[in-house]
């Protein structure tokens, strides 16, 4: 067998076929003869977006996909065993757990929920080699120890649910790596963790293939951690490989002009500095490869008075427990939460899960529950302090873009319903009026007015998100809050969803309030940053002061951990302790502390600690 | 928990009188249903029925009537039927509830371990002849009603083949109680146990097998399997554990409507003088003091058990034990 790489393949795949049963017994094949080498210690990233088979194929190594309704075909290696050929009982017996492991996307889900983390990181360890009880438990807190799990002896009999996304992968790693394999399979193993946590989860998988020796085979779709991890790099689209290469090469000089799409639209952290106004992303595409350079926000924000100003915004939620369930502590979701934001500017709100950032936009239309005070006014009208009838009336200049289209979108109402609802709803026009307006707004969103009479499930991701933006235009608001987004989208529908709100702002003078986790993406779209950590604002201002000259340790961390689409900082190591826990849950004595803001440059204030 | 246990017994205590105020005001506030016109007889005379009021206590204000009805049920325990005069209720119930518990505990033994069976046998032979058997099987036991099989069960076993080498160990019908003789006792229950079992195996191996498949579908049996456990491990350990605890919620609701009274079709057909038949008999009379005490009867029951089978899903489920 010729042989790309030097040192002699762990896993070797030939022309593999994998096909899933559909209607009547015909066979839908999802991913077309892929060939690929990984050798020991070595790693090799599998790059595409949703529905391009990289999953399943990381599955059909496993052979964990259903026989019943699944056949994979070609040839899998791994370690002088061909897979295609075992029976389940081998794969048993050698392979799974043994040879090959695997950690998943979905940390929260994937430890069983009613065992402890050391019954199950006892059962990985003994399943293959029985040993005593006392031995494995020591060998159990040893692994944890080796995942950097603090206070591992203890924490060993805690349950899942004790631990947060980070632990829990940490744990998943621990037992991925029980019986010392030669091949770790990893499925997007940070995509629903936070930055500064995927960063410290990153770190920890390169220490750990140093120390092993170990094949790793790294699924994702996310560009930067590709860059961080791979050392070569295999693209693929719709189940065919596109372009396969060592990183650097796939980085430098992309050859497929679907690469090169795919690379251009990965938001990269610091490619905006020097850039005055949010810029579009480039467009290239997909047949020819022709790039069309994104243009620059043409439309300038006012800054002559504030369309939407929030002052000394607490949100707070009650934890009732107990006999009589009364109140035992106290969520401080938001605490004294102070921002502006001025027609046609964007103002980004970001920080990682639990910060308060979500709540934040929900509390300003009040639809926060818990108990909420502070002023939000809105032109000059006061919010706070509202009928629910004047109430309801304000809520048409404030609209949302959920996370979630396709959750957001009642799935047994037309698009054209589901569109020309809100605008009756407020009473804005005839019934003729509001059919025109969606067809227009369909179109503004680029999609085709024929499209109303469709149902949600007939679009794509990206398609229910610009209708979901449609129907947030429908009633003409001069704000929208869009609440991570484009977060769930892939990454060049995530560029044309960027462009076109970027679009929308520069021909109506929206001003949004854009919360997000995702750094990158927050630096192209804003004008302004506000940056969120445990329910307060620690840093705020223009967004080149903000990303250039974070002032703020936690903007500093934060920015730090993304991971960065460029090989050269491969080999960079992060060198930051495992995050301590954010927990805003407060006993009820607790006052917040009273904060000072200091004005760096002008506009820029940092949190004085 | 100590607390979790003391909020679950106040519960029940709140539960048990609003069923009992309950029943006595629907027995008072049916349109019709005079209960001493009921006790007196057809055509009775008005004297007669003044007289029947007077002597009941009916003519005094309802609260009396409820509180003095509480007072000899819970307290003085001398509480005695409106119809047959000379019949205490309380040690009347107290007898029939053995048999009730004997007949219902012994078939939910049956059905949780058959059924249990039926369940993991059918998912993990999912798709396959297994499966489709015992779903088939488990169809037709929950479609057969329980009086009808019960029925061709004593038609067989006590007549057409009673005298066969196969039956001809059945006793009559009816209950020999425990401390009498344990053998007996079981040998009696035998045929009812397996009659008021059948509709549950079918009915609860059917839910656990849809259980166990949703089960599967999960991120942790994934990751179970790539651990390298065995099919069987996985089935039992990972899948089964988690799919088992809406069938115990069931198992407690379906466990105390049983020993409730509910099982008065089973105990019909068998002879069996339990607690169903005591109620049904009651309500056809009206008799209050008797419909009272059982239904409380069944209440206690039905709370209790939901109480127990909470504790069990906290055992089974540790995520349930932070509240």
């Amino acid at each position: 067998m010729t042989d790309p790489t030097p040192a002699a393949p762990i896993l070797t795949v030939r022309d593999l076929r994998v096909s899933f049963a559909g209607a009547r017994k015909s066979w839908n094949r999802v991913v077309h003869g892929l060939s690929l080498d990984v050798a020991a210690g070595e790693t090799v990233a599998l790059v595409g977006e949703s529905g391009s088979g990289k999953s399943v194929t990381s599955l059909a190594m496993m052979r964990l996909l259903d026989p019943a309704t699944s056949r994979i075909e070609g040839s899998i290696t791994l370690d002088g065993h061909e897979l295609l050929a075992l029976s389940e009982a081998d794969m048993v017996a050698k392979i799974r757990g043994q040879r090959a492991t695997m950690i998943f996307q979905e940390p929260m889900t994937s430890l069983h929920p009613i065992y402890t983390v050391g019954d199950q990181l006892i059962e990985a360890l003994t399943c293959h080699r029985p040993m005593a009880a006392s031995a494995a438990r020591k060998a159990a807190v040893a692994l944890m120890e080796r995942v950097r799990i603090p206070d591992a002896a203890r924490r060993l009999d805690d349950y899942p649910h004790a631990f947060s996304g980070g632990m829990r992968q940490r744990v998943m790693i621990a037992m991925a790596l029980a019986s010392r394999p030669k091949l770790l399979i990893a499925d997007e193993p940070t995509t629903a963790l936070d930055v500064t946590v995927q960063g410290e989860i990153l770190s920890l998988l390169k220490e750990l293939q140093a120390e092993y020796g170990m094949a790793m085979l790294f699924v994702t779709h996310d560009m930067g951690v590709v860059a961080e991890m791979a050392d070569r790099t295999v693209v693929m689209l719709r189940g065919d490989v596109v372009e396969e290469g060592t990183t650097e090469q796939v980085f430098r000089a992309p050859r497929q002009p679907y690469t090169r799409a795919l690379l251009a639209s990965v938001p990269a952290l610091g490619s905006m500095a020097g850039e005055p106004v949010p810029l579009r992303f480039p467009v290239i595409d997909i047949a020819t490869g022709a790039a069309t350079p994104g243009t620059p926000l043409a439309r300038q924000p006012d800054f002559s008075a504030p369309l939407l100003e929030v002052r000394d915004l607490v949100t707070r939620f009650d934890v009732r427990g107990g006999l009589l369930r009364r109140k035992v502590a106290r969520v401080h979701a938001v605490e004294n939460l102070s921002f502006a934001i001025h027609p046609a500017e964007t103002l980004a709100l970001v920080g990682e899960s639990g910060c308060g950032k979500s709540t934040t936009g929900r509390a300003i239309i009040r639809l926060a529950g818990g108990q909420s005070s502070g002023s939000v006014r809105l032109g000059a009208t006061e919010l706070f302090g509202l009928d629910a009838a004047r109430l309801r009336r304000q809520r048409r200049e404030i609209q949302m873009i959920p996370q979630d289209p396709l959750a957001s979108l009642n799935p047994r109402m037309t698009i054209g319903e589901a569109l020309v609802e809100p605008f009756l709803e407020h009473r804005m026009g005839p019934f003729a009026a509001a059919r025109a307006k969606a067809a227009r707004l369909m179109d503004q969103v680029g999609l085709a007015p024929q499209m109303l009479e469709r149902f949600p499930h007939e679009f794509s991701g990206g398609q229910r998100q610009r209708l979901c933006i449609a129907r947030a235009l429908m009633l003409d608001p001069k704000v929208i809050i869009a609440d991570e987004s484009v977060s769930a989208l892939d990454v060049s529908v995530k560029a044309q969803v960027v462009n076109l709100l970027l679009d929308i702002q520069e021909r109506t003078g929206i001003a949004f309030l854009f919360i997000s986790h995702d750094i990158a993406v927050v630096e192209r779209i804003s004008h302004r940053i506000a940056v969120m950590y445990q329910g307060e604002i620690v840093e705020i201002g223009p967004r080149a002061a903000v990303m250039e000259t974070p002032l703020h340790p936690y903007t500093r961390r934060l920015i730090d951990a993304v991971a960065i689409p460029d090989p050269a900082r491969r080999h960079l190591r992060r060198s930051q302790p495992p995050s301590d826990l954010m927990n805003p849950i407060r006993d009820l004595s607790f006052v917040p502390p009273s904060r000072r803001y200091r004005e760096a440059t002008p506009g820029h204030f940092v949190r004085e600690d | 928990m100590l607390a979790a246990m003391l909020s679950r017994l106040a519960r029940m205590v709140v539960v048990m009188l609003g069923i009992s105020i309950l029943t006595f005001l629907i027995f008072f506030a049916t349109p019709g249903a005079d209960p001493a016109a009921r006790i007196a007889g057809r055509n009775a005379a008005p004297e007669t029925v003044a007289a029947v009021r007077h002597d009941f206590g009916l003519d005094q204000p309802i609260w009396v009537q409820y509180g003095a009805m509480m007072r000899k049920m819970f307290i003085t325990g001398d509480l005695t039927s409106f119809v047959n005069r000379g019949e205490k209720i309380v040690p009347t119930l107290r007898a029939a509830a053995p048999v009730t518990l004997s007949l219902v505990a012994g078939a939910a033994v049956l059905w949780m371990a058959l059924g249990a069976l039926t369940g993991i046998l059918a998912a993990a032979t999912r798709g396959r002849w297994p499966d489709k058997m015992l779903m088939g099987l488990s169809m037709m036991a929950v479609a057969m009603p329980v009086f009808w099989v019960g029925e061709m069960v004593n038609l067989i076993t006590q007549s057409r083949l009673h005298n066969t080498w196969a039956f001809s160990w059945v006793p009559p019908l009816g209950y020999v109680p425990f401390t009498e003789s344990p053998l007996r006792w079981a040998l009696a229950l035998v045929f009812p146990w397996l009659t008021l079992a059948f509709l549950y195996i079918g009915l609860y191996g059917r839910m656990l097998r849809t259980g166990i498949i949703e089960t599967y579908q999960e991120d942790y049996i994934r990751t179970a399997r790539a651990k390298g456990l065995t099919a069987r491990r996985v089935l039992l350990k990972h899948a089964t554990r988690s799919a088992i605890i809406p069938v115990v919620i069931m198992f407690g609701m379906d466990f105390g409507v049983l020993v409730g009274g509910a099982a008065v079709l089973t105990e019909v057909v068998f002879g069996l003088n339990g607690v169903g038949r005591l109620t049904y008999q009651a309500l056809k009379v009206l008799d209050l003091p008797m419909i009272m005490a059982s239904v409380l009867y069944a209440s206690f029951f039905v709370v209790l058990a939901n109480a127990i089978v909470d504790l069990l899903c906290i055992l089974i489920d540790p995520r349930m034990r932070r509240k």
